[in-house]
């Protein structure tokens, strides 16, 4: 996982609440049994206005010039700014791998849903969460300032402008904070206590042999 | 000792150890695999040259992308069938304790399949990468949905890195009226709650009418506890949930099963334990349930009209529930009686079971599916279940009524398959999502119970199913 320290970049807002993980990408792109590529299909049915299906050269597809990551002034955006309970339904980790793949860094909003925010970060891809009014507010400038960046920096768990005028304080949990920090591979740091799961396992399996 | 939640118990029997901040490396007993969230998983495992922890824990079987028709010809789409072959591959590879691959006669959606095998058990951590994982909390199991990254760590170590979530009590009394099913309820639920309320907790769910349901009923609320945004729901042990185990293939038999069976008669929440919320909901006065809009909590009654806009005055809900209207091409104000179908979907880890079925065929029996009904679908969660149905003599009712039997497999709950919406059209769909695009992009999705399903399809719209009993 390549860690996250510090990124700072062109903010693109989406204005919609309970953004889901059909809408992130949709089901005929899950039959992949890779990780990647999937960055052009991200909002799939948002950003084109043909019907998606796997193995389309996205350059010869119409696009949708409503759609807001269509719009040219959010071209090379890698931060997303987003409403409430953005993620919610199915597991997929295709959506953050989507989201990665198209270009994104970090997410803000004011809440994610469960599976969808341990998925980002397990992949390297920041979920933060500010409050219904500091979201609005960010929501106003990125639409008033074209180029509109943020800086984020996790180990201060801060989001502020580039002039430095407004900053944001996040929460982030200490253990997920230091995995992203350093790019831990977490399976690594599990198996370091092998021997604790497997007498933890040797243990249960004899007390609830039906279990084995 | 203090009084503990069914969580606490489920939760803190499986810690194997605590990190600095309150994570907990929590063990996992049951790994349900299909073949969409876990080729990656796989991968990784082999690049990373890591071997499966305990392969006995694994019961897999391939749902999402199997065709409901035609199994003789097998999986025409090569990109489908590339992932079901590699599934295939994967299994051979590590082992399981239970496959159940395309084809097989057990094969069948993991979230039925599951239970009905024996392999869902009281007491387990039960994960799978797959968000209706909490289906089986209905054996008073601790399980979610997972994201593939999970899954690798699951196949690798056995454990999970969690935090524990909050709790949740939703409490139903009363006696729900005829017609009126465990969809229905968790429907109103959701309503009530939206489809964030759970974000964070995990949901018990308790009361009379809970106690009332069948394990499958049962199953269809814990199922839908995901969106309330719960990724867990689970119900306490009772009788009933021994009565279902007892004497499924991968359950405990003779000495064993005594032994189990009295640990799993402790598995519920003990007098006087607290929850950091709860909610309490009179069953009795629960009417049939319609979704009208793209979100689960998106719903009203089929004595109701769809919601007008104008009268929200949260604007960022009115511009939701435009977005809503305009997507499902209704008008605000119109009776839900008089919204016409295209097409009828009973199916899905939601409302697949037998009970399910028996349910559906009830409202259809010597009629048939009305002319502007293109299509009705009926897809058992199983095997067993299709099976089942077809003892009952299920599959006569519901063909002789114009619809299609179909294989068991996830099907049209989320059209991964050929199985689907084109643009435009309207489902009655006895599944768990109406999202944008979710049964077909462009397709427009009405979450109903099998009752209501089935009523509709005969009535070519909505009809209160309270009329026909």
């Amino acid at each position: 996982m390549e860690p996250f320290r510090i990124h700072t970049g062109i903010v693109a807002p989406l204005d919609r609440a309970n953004v889901d993980t059909d809408a992130i990408i949709p089901k005929q792109f899950l039959k992949s049994i890779k990780r990647s590529g999937f960055g052009p299909n991200l909002f799939d049915e948002w950003r084109y206005l043909d019907r998606g299906e796997p193995g389309q050269d996205p350059s010869t597809r119409p696009r949708n010039s409503d759609f807001v990551l269509n719009h040219p002034r959010y071209h090379g955006a890698s931060i997303l700014l987003a409403r409430r309970n953005f993620g919610c339904g199915s597991s997929r980790e295709h959506a953050p791998w989507a989201l990665l793949d198209y270009g994104f860094r970090a997410l803000i909003a004011p809440s994610f849903a469960d599976i969808f925010y341990n998925n980002c970060f397990k992949n390297g891809l920041l979920p933060i969460v500010l409050s219904e009014n500091d979201v609005d507010r960010l929501f106003h400038a990125v639409k008033a300032f074209p180029g509109f960046r943020l800086t984020i920096d996790l180990d201060a768990q801060s989001v502020h402008t580039s002039d430095g005028q407004h900053a944001y304080r996040f929460h982030v949990e200490p253990f997920r904070k230091q995995c992203l920090l350093h790019g831990h591979d977490d399976i690594a740091l599990t198996l370091a206590h092998a021997d604790e799961i497997r007498a933890f396992e040797t243990k249960r399996l004899a007390e609830q042999p039906w279990l084995a | 000792m203090d009084s503990r939640t069914l969580y606490d118990k489920l939760f803190d029997s499986h810690v194997v150890r605590h990190e600095a901040d309150d994570t907990a490396l929590l063990y996992i007993d049951r790994h349900l695999v299909h073949e969409v969230t876990s080729p990656q998983a796989f991968e990784g495992l082999r690049l990373a040259g890591r071997k499966p922890w305990r392969a006995q824990s694994i019961v897999a079987t391939a749902d999402h992308n199997t065709p409901t028709k035609d199994w003789a010809l097998g999986i025409r789409d090569p990109v489908s069938r590339t992932q079901v072959e590699t599934l295939d591959a994967n299994i051979r590879a590590v082992g399981a304790k239970a496959y159940f691959p395309f084809l097989d006669r057990r094969q069948g959606i993991v979230h039925v399949i599951g239970p009905e095998s024996g392999a869902t058990l009281p007491g387990m951590t039960v994960v799978c990468g797959d968000s209706h994982t909490s289906t089986h909390g209905a054996f008073a199991a601790l399980a979610f949905g997972i994201g593939t990254s999970e899954v690798e760590h699951v196949l690798a170590t056995q454990c999970l890195l969690t935090k524990k979530a909050k709790s949740m009590l939703i409490r139903a009394d009363g006696k729900l009226a005829p017609g009126v099913t465990a969809k229905d309820l968790i429907l109103a639920i959701i309503g009530r709650i939206g489809t964030a309320g759970g974000t964070g907790y995990a949901i018990e769910f308790a009361g009379d009418t809970v106690r009332a349901l069948s394990m499958e009923g049962r199953m269809t609320m814990c199922n839908m506890a995901i969106e309330a945004g719960a990724r867990a729901g689970m119900i306490a042990v009772d009788e009933r949930t021994l009565n279902y185990i007892q004497g499924r293939p991968l359950a405990p038999a003779g000495e064993l099963w005594d032994r189990a069976a009295a640990y799993w008669r402790t598995l519920m929440s003990d007098p006087g334990a607290t929850f950091d919320l709860t909610h309490t909901i009179d069953a009795a006065s629960v009417r049939p349930q319609v979704t009208w809009g793209t979100s689960p909590e998106m719903v009203v009654s089929i004595e109701d009209r769809v919601p007008d806009p104008d009268r929200e005055r949260d604007q960022s809900r009115r511009d939701w529930m435009e977005r809503a209207l305009t997507y499902m091409g209704l008008e605000p104000n119109t009776l839900i009686t008089d919204i016409r179908i295209d097409k009828v979907f009973i199916g899905s880890c939601t409302n697949s079971r037998i009970e399910d079925l028996r349910q559906a065929a009830a409202m259809i029996r010597g009629r048939h599916i009305a002319d502007n009904v293109k299509l009705a679908l009926v897809v058992p969660g199983s095997g067993p279940v299709k099976a089942q149905a077809e003892a009952e003599g299920l599959d006569r009712v519901f063909r002789d009524a114009g619809f299609e039997w179909r294989e068991p497999g996830c099907s049209m709950c989320l059209a991964m398959n050929d199985d689907r919406l084109e643009p435009g059209e309207r489902c009655a769909s006895t599944s768990n999502r109406n999202f944008e695009g979710r049964q077909g992009a462009g397709g427009r999705t009405h979450l109903v119970s099998p009752a209501m399903a089935a009523a509709a399809a005969v009535a070519g719209r909505f009809v209160d199913v309270r009329r026909l009993f």
